[in-house]
């Protein structure tokens, strides 16, 4: 029978575009010491580690072997598993399961990139298919100016609605002392000003490069109701993956974010997400992302969701908070960002999120990752015990 | 509840020029599919895949070794950057955790398209303190052998017969890389890359993949009469600093073998385990790992290992395939000693099958600078 798991410590640490100060291990340790001390617990209560990022984006090799030295991890069972964007989410996956299925009572999942050691577009243009599609990558840039125009198209949304989105990030972001980007953007005419990367995205419409990592505690249930913080539960969690040829025939495609959540839903009997969901922490890598996956994950029908962006929906105080943290758009360590998307939702529902807490009811928690080809991981975490 | 090996394959090893990976990974995907009798993309939950983005030159390796697994909008999938024998280890996770009730493992690497190996390994230390000094995994090696020879006064030639019987019990093995017989003079003689190893005692570079279906106890056994169940594993990293450890005594193989024999319920390793499928990527490796595991004393590791190879030995079985200095690739290595250690269980080891109904089996797998990082599975006949 599989046990009950719960995230009882998280940290992080402050993001930034360079962090010359500290190198990759040091890094980790600080959102290591960070969790331990969140959790009250000391090195000696972990088990085990669930380590990961994007393998060549920093140009190294092997990094689970020097990390070990610097996040405590030597002389300690270890796994170093690394799915792309979904990688840090995929951390705290394999850390619940391991605590689920007994292996271990107490596991420490640590994620992080350190993207100016190495060149992260270089890494990510080797992402496609060698002899099919490398030759017109165009990295994520490509990908979601791309997705924009089809939203703008399929919905009928104006392309000042990405400006809209960013003015609510950026108010959740000068909101999160951990947020990178903490601009001052008050006014969608002045998230217009700002340059296209390619049409209809905007510098301000994407995800920057940032320096950072995170680290969760996650433990088993009789350990979790003795440990000083507010246990978080994880109800479940889910993976769907796509296929390698994710432009094929021109078509764009959100069906893998639609099954995880349909699926992640329909087993654990919401029918409203937007109701039964009191918080959503997405991995959106840009803003016309937010908009439609939120759609996809079925929070709201089919060309809703700028609309009810235009309302003010989505803000941290308002009826349906989407990534009160100011999300990818604003923070965006690949491989910690997973593991960060976790992370917050479990500050939310404990009612630890400080000026970004968000004022409903913190119910059910939501956080999924995405990266790769087009695949995503769902996770539904839960205040009470269920 | 108990997780069961239902079925294996595993693609010729070789350079395989014609073949891109993720084509090796469809093809031992497939074969092991056939063999438990399951449809592609449908009756497995989930998916555990093995390779490198480093040793496949594209980021993200699974984006492809995934979707010839099955993955589109089909069993999740999660890739283990390390070891293979620690994508069996999650893939068995996933199954005692509940997630999943069929689990589809897989390990690819294609290291022949790598020129210089070095140039990767390098960028695995750590920078500034390690990198800088140009050290590989095999320098780092040569530094391990070193001091385990020194501290215990032993012989090259001790380590030499390591690789001698290792690649002549391999001409036997159908499923390793074929080569000649190798003497012990040859061995000798042969080109030293880094002392004491010489170009005998590494485990040749070349390409394969292999795959494995993993289901919990009771549809195991519905899916084969003959299951070979995963009752222990462990894992442990060791200190990356090479002037932090000793290197003659590799204490995260103590760790996780132990872990391994408690969950397994196994008292006494030497005498319980009736067969060893243990990763050596050097020769001096072998002995030093029966060390590790506290099968003998310390620095007696070269004459337990002669024992196995007796007609009375104190220790069973080790490495009855050949080991990995016969061919394996990287990557492959660890799910292939589980791959090895599955089939002696059930009887299929072909021209290597050891006597006498072996019961309980172990596989070992190791990666890192001079073995950082270790993997123990303890294997148990089920039928």
């Amino acid at each position: 029978m599989p046990r009950r798991t719960a995230i009882v410590g998280v940290g992080q640490t402050f993001h930034r575009a360079r962090r010359p100060d500290v190198n990759i291990g040091e890094l980790c340790t600080e959102s290591v010491r960070a969790a331990l001390q969140d959790a009250g617990i000391s090195m000696g209560d972990v088990q085990a580690f669930v380590v990961g990022n994007m393998e060549l984006f920093e140009g190294r090799y092997v990094q689970d072997m020097w990390q070990a030295d610097f996040i405590g991890a030597a002389g300690k069972p270890g796994i170093r598993v690394t799915t792309g964007g979904t990688t840090g989410a995929t951390l705290a996956c394999v850390a619940f399961e391991f605590v689920a299925s007994g292996v271990f009572d107490t596991v420490m999942a640590v994620g992080f990139e350190k993207q100016s050691e190495g060149d992260t577009r270089a890494g990510l243009k080797t992402v496609s298919d060698p002899l099919w599609i490398r030759w017109l990558t165009t990295g994520a840039i490509g990908y979601f100016s791309r997705q924009a125009r089809y939203y703008m198209r399929e919905t009928g949304a104006p392309e000042a609605m990405g400006s809209v989105v960013r003015i609510r990030l950026a108010e959740h972001a000068r909101r999160n002392p951990h947020a990178h980007l903490r601009m001052d953007l008050r006014r969608v005419e002045d998230a217009l000003e700002a340059p296209y990367l390619i049409p209809p995205l905007r510098q301000t419409d994407m995800c920057p490069a940032s320096e950072g990592a995170c680290a969760i505690v996650v433990t088993c249930e009789d350990l979790a109701q003795r440990m000083p913080q507010k246990p978080v539960w994880v109800k479940d969690w889910i993976t769907v993956h796509k296929e390698a040829m994710y432009i094929r025939g021109g078509r764009h495609s959100v069906a893998d974010l639609e099954m995880a959540a349909s699926r992640l839903f329909k087993r654990n009997g919401i029918s409203k997400p937007m109701e039964e969901i009191s918080v959503a922490e997405i991995y959106a890598p840009s803003t016309w992302a937010e908009l439609e996956w939120l759609e996809a994950y079925g929070f709201c029908q089919k060309g809703q969701a700028w609309r009810l962006e235009e309302k003010g929906s989505f803000y941290f105080d308002r009826e349906f908070p989407v990534n009160p943290s100011g999300g990818v758009v604003c923070t965006n360590p690949i491989g910690a960002t997973g593991l960060i998307r976790v992370a917050e939702c479990a500050l939310q529902l404990r009612g630890d999120a400080g000026e970004h807490q968000i004022l409903r009811k913190p119910t059910l928690g939501f956080a999924t990752a995405w990266g790769g080809s087009g695949w995503t991981v769902a996770v539904l975490l839960s205040a009470a015990k269920n | 509840m108990k997780v069961g090996i239902v079925a294996v394959s595993q693609t010729q090893f070789g350079q395989h020029s014609q073949w891109r990976p993720q084509e090796l990974t469809y093809l031992a995907v497939k074969e092991a599919l056939g063999r438990a009798g399951l449809s592609f993309r449908e009756d497995y939950e989930f998916i555990v895949t093995c390779s490198s983005d480093h040793w496949d030159g594209k980021t993200l390796s699974d984006v492809e070794h995934g979707e010839v697994a099955g993955a589109h909008l089909g069993p999740g999938e999660v890739k283990v950057a390390m070891d293979g024998a620690n994508a069996v280890l999650l893939g068995a996770v996933k199954i005692l955790s509940g997630r999943a009730r069929k689990v589809l493992v897989t390990a690819c690497c294609k290291e022949t398209q790598v020129l210089d190996p070095s140039v990767i390994e390098n960028f695995g230390f750590h920078v500034p303190y390690q990198q800088l000094l140009g050290l590989d995994f095999l320098q780092a090696g040569a530094l391990q052998a070193s001091v385990y020879m020194h501290r215990y006064g032993l012989s090259r030639e001790q380590l030499a017969r390591v690789a001698v019987e290792e690649r002549n019990a391999s001409l036997a093995n159908p499923r390793m890389l074929k080569k000649d017989k190798l003497t012990l003079q040859e061995v000798m003689k042969a080109k030293m890359l880094a002392f004491p190893i010489t170009d005998q005692e590494v485990r040749p570079p070349c390409d394969g993949a292999c795959a494995m279906i993993l289901a919990e106890e009771g549809l195991a056994r519905q899916l084969t009469d003959r299951p070979v169940w995963i009752t222990g594993f462990g894992s442990c990293y060791e200190k990356h600093n090479l002037g932090d450890r000793d290197l003659a005594s590799p204490s995260a193989l103590s760790v996780a073998s132990r872990e391994a024999v408690k969950m397994a319920g196994i008292r006494d390793l030497a005498k319980q385990i009736d067969l060893f499928e243990i990763s050596e990527h050097f020769s001096y490796q072998l002995p030093l790992w029966l060390e590790g595991m506290g099968i003998c004393q310390k620095g007696k590791g070269p004459e337990a290992w002669s024992s196995s190879k007796l007609e009375s030995p104190f220790l069973k079985p080790v490495n009855p395939s050949g080991g990995l200095l016969s061919g394996v690739p990287r990557y492959v290595a660890g799910a292939n000693r589980v791959l090895e250690a599955f089939l002696q269980l059930r009887g299929e080891a072909g021209g290597v099958q050891v006597q006498g109904e072996p019961k309980v089996a172990l596989a070992h797998g190791t990666y890192g600078p001079a073995a950082q990082h270790h993997c123990v599975i303890i294997l148990e006949r089920g039928f």
